[in-house]
C-alpha cells in the first residue's frame, strides 16, 4: 500500500521530467547550417512566438542566417516570453563561446548581470527589435529595430493632416499596448508629440491597455462603446494590428461602420490588417517591419569584425493610406 | 438565514456595490439591456455577462476540482488547445461555412479537451500525483501543443462560418455564450444538488481514503471531475475563439486559471476541499468581469487594473473571514465578551 503510490509517483515524475526536457529540446531546436567552416556562430535569444509578427521575424532571421555564407551557425532559442529563459539562453551562449549574441529582450530591465558576463567573456551583444534601459547602454554594441516613437509620429502626422479641418475638436480613443512596454510607451509619446506640435485641437476620450491582443482589444472597445458611445468620436488609434482588428469586430457588432463612422489607425501591417484596409474597415497603417533578417546579419558581421556601428540602427519601415492598401497586400509576409 | 445564503451574502453585496459605482459613473444605462440593430441584447452589463461566459465555464469546472481538494492549473492551456483544434480544423477544410464541418470541429475539440482533463484526473487519482504538479505539466506543455496544432500561426476563421455564432450569435435575443454558461451552470447545479453526486464530491474532498472505505468510488469521481473541468475549459476556448474568429495559441486564455481560482475563492469555496458553492463562483466571475469595466468607467488608467483587482479581492476575503468581522466590529459592541458570536458563526459556517 505504501510503496506502490510512491513508486508510481517517481515514475510519473520521471515521465513529467522527460516531457519537460523534451520541450526544452524543442524550444532550443537550432536551425544550424552545416556548422563547419570559418563562418560566425551566432546565438539568437528570441522573445517567443507570441504573434504573427514575431513568427515572421524569427523566420526572417533564420532564413537570412541560413542563406548567408558568413554565418556558420545560428543557435536559435525561443524564450516563450519569459525573461528567465532568455537569461538562461544568453548564459548558454556565453558557455558555448558563440561569436556574437543577438538578444530580443522580453522586457527593458534586469539585464545588467548577464550582459556584464557576456562583456567579461568578450562576446559582443546586438539587440534586435526591442531595447533595454539606458543605464545598461554600455553593455551592448548596437540595437537594430523599429523606431517606435517614429511609428507614433507617422500615425500622428496622418491624424494631424486628416483632421486639420475638423473645427469642433478631434475626439480620440486609444488602445494601448501592454502597459509599460517600450512599443506602447513610444507609440503613444510619438503620436501625441506630433498632435501637440501641429496644434491639432483634440480630446482623448479614453485610453486603455488592450495588452496587444485581439481578445482584450475587442473587450476594451466594447466597453468604450457602451461607456462613451461612438457618436462624435472621430478616431481610434490602436497600437497594433491584433487589438485594432478586435476593436473593428466590436464596432461592427455594435452596428457602426469601422473606417467610416470612426476612422482607424493601426500599427504593424500584417496581412490581416491590410485585408481589413482593402475592405475599407480602417484608414491608415503604420508599418512595423519584422523582416529584418538580412539587415541583422550585416550588422552582426560588422560587429564581429570590430567595425564601429551606430548605437541604433532603424529598420526600414513605411506607412500606408487607403490608396495604397490593395497594391501593398501581396507584399505582406506575415 | 442558512449557511448557503450566508456564504453568498458578501460576494453579492460587493457585486451590488460595484454595479452601484458603475451606475453613478455612467448612468442607469449600465444595467439596463439595450437591443442592438441585429436583434441581439446589448448594453454594458449584458456585454460583461457575455464576455464572462468563458471564465464562468472554467471557474465552474475549477469549483468541482477544488471541492475534491484538487486544483487544475492547466485550464488556460486547455482553453488554447480547444480553440486551436476547432479553428485549425475549420480553416483546413475547403468550405468553412459547412454546418457539418463546424459540428465536427467542435466535437473534435471537446473530445480532445475532455481526454486531456481525464488524463489529469488519472494522474491525480490513480498515480497519486499532487494535483498542482500533475496539472502544472500541461499548463506548461499545453500551449506548446496548441502551437503545434496551429503551426505557430493564428488561424483566422471566415466571419461567414457558423462557428462564429458560438461567440457572437444570439438565441431569443440572448447572446449564445450566456445561454451556454447558464445551461452548464444549471446542469452542474442540478447534478450536484439534486443527486448524491454533490455529497460524494464533498466527501471525496474531505477525506478520499475514508470515502473509499465507505464504499464510494473516489478515484472514478476524481477522474470524472477533472474530465468535466477539461471539457469546460475546452468549451470556454471554443466560445473565446468564436468571438474573435481566431485562435491565439499564446495569448488565448492566458492566466485565466488564476482568475478562475480567484472567482472560486470569492464565491466562498475553500481551497481545502469539501463544501463548494457553484452559484457563489458564478457571482465571483461576474464580480471579476464587472471590475474590469469599472476601472474604465470611473476613468482609472490601465496601470490600476491589477491594483484595483487586488483591493476588491482583499475586501471580499476579509469580509468573509469571521475573525476579521469580529475584530472590526469589536469596538462597536458594548460588552467585552463580544467575540463569542463571531466564534459561533465560524462554527456554523
Amino acid at each position: 500500500m505504501l510503496k506502490t503510490p510512491a513508486f508510481k509517483q517517481v515514475l510519473a515524475g520521471i515521465g513529467a521530467g522527460a516531457l519537460l526536457f523534451g520541450l526544452t529540446a524543442c524550444g532550443g531546436g537550432d536551425d544550424s547550417g552545416d556548422g563547419g567552416g570559418d563562418g560566425l556562430v551566432v546565438g539568437f535569444a528570441q522573445v517567443g512566438a507570441e504573434s504573427a509578427w514575431r513568427t515572421a521575424n524569427s523566420a526572417s532571421v533564420q532564413s537570412a542566417a541560413e542563406a548567408d555564407e558568413r554565418i556558420a551557425e545560428l543557435k536559435f532559442v525561443d524564450a516563450q516570453q519569459d525573461q528567465e529563459k532568455q537569461i538562461e539562453a544568453v548564459r548558454n551562449f556565453i558557455t558555448q563561446q558563440v561569436d556574437v549574441i543577438v538578444l530580443a529582450p522580453v522586457v527593458e530591465t534586469g539585464w545588467t548581470d548577464v550582459l556584464q558576463e557576456a562583456a567579461d567573456a568578450g562576446i559582443p551583444v546586438v539587440l534586435a527589435d526591442r531595447g533595454i534601459e539606458a543605464a545598461d547602454e554600455d553593455l551592448y554594441v548596437t540595437r537594430l529595430g523599429s523606431d517606435f516613437t517614429e511609428e507614433g509620429r507617422k500615425a500622428g502626422t496622418w491624424a494631424a493632416e486628416t483632421f486639420a479641418a475638423d473645427t469642433d475638436g478631434t475626439r480620440i480613443l486609444e488602445l494601448q499596448g501592454t502597459t509599460g512596454s517600450a512599443p506602447a510607451n513610444d507609440r503613444k509619446a510619438g503620436f501625441f508629440e506630433v498632435l501637440d506640435a501641429e496644434g491639432l485641437d483634440y480630446e482623448i476620450v479614453d485610453s486603455q491597455s488592450g495588452n496587444f491582443t485581439a481578445e482584450e482589444g475587442k473587450a476594451v472597445m466594447e466597453t468604450f462603446i457602451t461607456t462613451h458611445g461612438l457618436e462624435g468620436v472621430d478616431l481610434l488609434y490602436a497600437h497594433n494590428d491584433e487589438m485594432g482588428l478586435g476593436a473593428i469586430q466590436a464596432i461592427e457588432e455594435a452596428g457602426f461602420t469601422p473606417g467610416t463612422d470612426i476612422q482607424i489607425i493601426i500599427v504593424d501591417g500584417s496581412k490581416a490588417g491590410f485585408q481589413a484596409g482593402v475592405d475599407g474597415k480602417l484608414n491608415y497603417i503604420v508599418e512595423c517591419n519584422p523582416v529584418f533578417g538580412e539587415q541583422l546579419m550585416d550588422v552582426v558581421v560588422q560587429v564581429a569584425d570590430g567595425e564601429t556601428v551606430e548605437k541604433f540602427t532603424p529598420v526600414e519601415e513605411g506607412a500606408f493610406d487607403a490608396t495604397q492598401f490593395e497594391a501593398e497586400l501581396p507584399n505582406r509576409q506575415f | 438565514m442558512n449557511a448557503y445564503a450566508k456564504r453568498l451574502l458578501w460576494p453579492v453585496l460587493i457585486l451590488l456595490a460595484l454595479i452601484a459605482v458603475n451606475i453613478v459613473a455612467t448612468g442607469v444605462d449600465f444595467i439596463v439591456p439595450s437591443v442592438n440593430d441585429d436583434g441581439r441584447l446589448g448594453g454594458a452589463f449584458v456585454n460583461i455577462l457575455r464576455r464572462s461566459a468563458p471564465l464562468l465555464l472554467i471557474a465552474l469546472g475549477m469549483t468541482l476540482v477544488i471541492a475534491t481538494k484538487g486544483i487544475d492549473l492547466s485550464v488556460g492551456a486547455v482553453y488554447a488547445i480547444g480553440a486551436a483544434i476547432a479553428c485549425q480544423t475549420i480553416i483546413d477544410a475547403p468550405d468553412q461555412t459547412a454546418g457539418g464541418l463546424v459540428l465536427a470541429a467542435v466535437a473534435l475539440a471537446l473530445a480532445a479537451t475532455a481526454a486531456i482533463g481525464a488524463w489529469n484526473g488519472v494522474m491525480v487519482a490513480h498515480f497519486g500525483i499532487q494535483p498542482i504538479v500533475a496539472t502544472l505539466v500541461l499548463m506548461i506543455a499545453g500551449r506548446g501543443i496548441a502551437q503545434l496544432v496551429t503551426g505557430g500561426q493564428i488561424p483566422k476563421v471566415q466571419d461567414a462560418s457558423p462557428f462564429t455564432e458560438l461567440g457572437r450569435g444570439a438565441f431569443l435575443t440572448v447572446p449564445i455564450p450566456i445561454w451556454i454558461a447558464a445551461l452548464v451552470l444549471t446542469a452542474l447545479a442540478l447534478l450536484t444538488r439534486r443527486t448524491a453526486l454533490g455529497m460524494l464530491l464533498e466527501s471525496v474532498g474531505g477525506n478520499p481514503e475514508a470515502s473509499r472505505l465507505a464504499g464510494i468510488r473516489s478515484r472514478g469521481i476524481t477522474v470524472l471531475v477533472y474530465l468535466v473541468c477539461g471539457l469546460c475549459a475546452g468549451l470556454a476556448g471554443l466560445i473565446g475563439a468564436a468571438n474573435l474568429g481566431s485562435a491565439d495559441a499564446n495569448n488565448g486564455g492566458l492566466w485565466i486559471e488564476l482568475d478562475a481560482i480567484l472567482a472560486v475563492v470569492i464565491g466562498g469555496t475553500a481551497l481545502l476541499g469539501g463544501r463548494f458553492f457553484l452559484l457563489g463562483t458564478a457571482i465571483g466571475v461576474v464580480i471579476i468581469g464587472t471590475l474590469e469595466d469599472t476601472i474604465i468607467n470611473v476613468g482609472l488608467s490601465s496601470q490600476w487594473q491589477f491594483t484595483a483587482k487586488a483591493v476588491v479581492v482583499f475586501a471580499v476575503a476579509l469580509l468573509q473571514s469571521p475573525e476579521f468581522r469580529g475584530w472590526v466590529l469589536r469596538p462597536l459592541r458594548r460588552r467585552p465578551e463580544a467575540p463569542a458570536p463571531a466564534q459561533a458563526e465560524e462554527a456554523a459556517s
